[in-house]
């Protein structure tokens, strides 16, 4: 899907990066812990997340995501906006909750950033 | 071998809207030297979390670039408080992050274990009492 059937599928709103909705997605991942989307994201991605501040968009910007989606209606304030405006970022704003908003996307096929699911012996 | 850039950002303690400038600077130096995909992605990644170490752990400190023709450099340095138990730390999910901290989306617990993972090198050293320093070099291809 293009970051526009995003926006369509989660009726958001388009914050910043008009003029590139029609950048293909295939993947996303979904988290407040800006570690963990640092430690587990390789690749230009979507990151969901119900947390608004800097390192939301610098974490982002270290990572070259190509989208970020608020849930639940935030809308970032100027200055992190415009941070994000500097790194050409695409912003989006959905009134769903985190959950829904992934549900929603994975049922018209985008798919989770790919981690393995087996479990390691080291794994206590 | 000469440096082809370097560079020292100084890194306040505590200066939670700051943390990150100096990764940032770092990513767009290399990326103008032609520097791209994995690796540049790699040195962001663990500049970034080093650099929101020195904010969120240390009493201050620095962090230094140094770019070879065929290698990067990072060398984060802080004035304090060292690391009582360093194999603790290196541990994924130990943390003494505050509540500042983890209400910004860090204090996971994961920032050392990931920079050995991203870097080529990594090596620490810690002295309670006298500081912290981290040595992490890339291997430009
Ligand atoms: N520069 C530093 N000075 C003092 N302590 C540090 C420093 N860097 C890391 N630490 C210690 O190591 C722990 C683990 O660090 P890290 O893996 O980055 O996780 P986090 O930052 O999420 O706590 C920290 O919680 C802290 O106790
Ligand atoms: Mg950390």
């Amino acid at each position: 899907m293009t970051i526009q059937d995003m926006v369509d599928i989660l009726k958001a709103r388009v914050l910043l990066g008009e003029d590139k909705l029609d950048t293909p997605v295939y993947t996303a991942c979904c988290s407040d812990l800006m570690s963990d989307v640092l430690a587990f994201v390789d690749e230009k991605t979507v990151l969901i997340t119900g947390l608004s501040n800097p390192h939301v968009v610098r974490t982002s910007e270290m990572l070259d995501l190509k989208c970020l989606v608020f849930a639940r209606g935030k809308v970032p304030g100027p200055d992190i906006l415009e941070s994000a405006a500097e790194q050409g970022l695409v912003v989006i704003s959905t009134k769903a909750t985190a959950f829904t908003a992934c549900g929603l996307l994975y049922e018209a096929g985008l798919r989770g950033v790919p981690v393995p699911m087996e479990w390691n012996t080291e794994d206590a | 071998m000469d440096a082809l850039i370097q560079n020292t950002y100084p890194v306040k303690a505590a200066d939670y809207t700051s943390a990150g400038r100096a990764s940032a600077d770092i990513k767009r130096r290399l990326k103008q030297l032609g520097v791209s995909g994995d690796v540049l992605r790699r040195v962001a990644v663990a500049s970034y979390e080093v650099e929101l170490n020195l904010v969120i752990h240390s009493e201050g400190g620095e962090l230094e670039l140094a770019v070879f023709p065929d290698r990067v450099q990072l060398v984060s340095s802080d004035v304090g408080p060292g690391i009582p138990d360093l194999s603790l730390a290196m541990k994924e999910g130990w943390s003494t992050a505050n509540d500042e901290a983890r209400s910004l989306g860090f204090g996971a617990g994961m920032g050392l274990p990931n920079m050995k993972r991203n870097a080529d090198d990594f090596a620490i050293e810690s002295e309670v009492g006298k500081g912290t320093v981290i040595t992490m070099g890339f291997r430009l291809a």
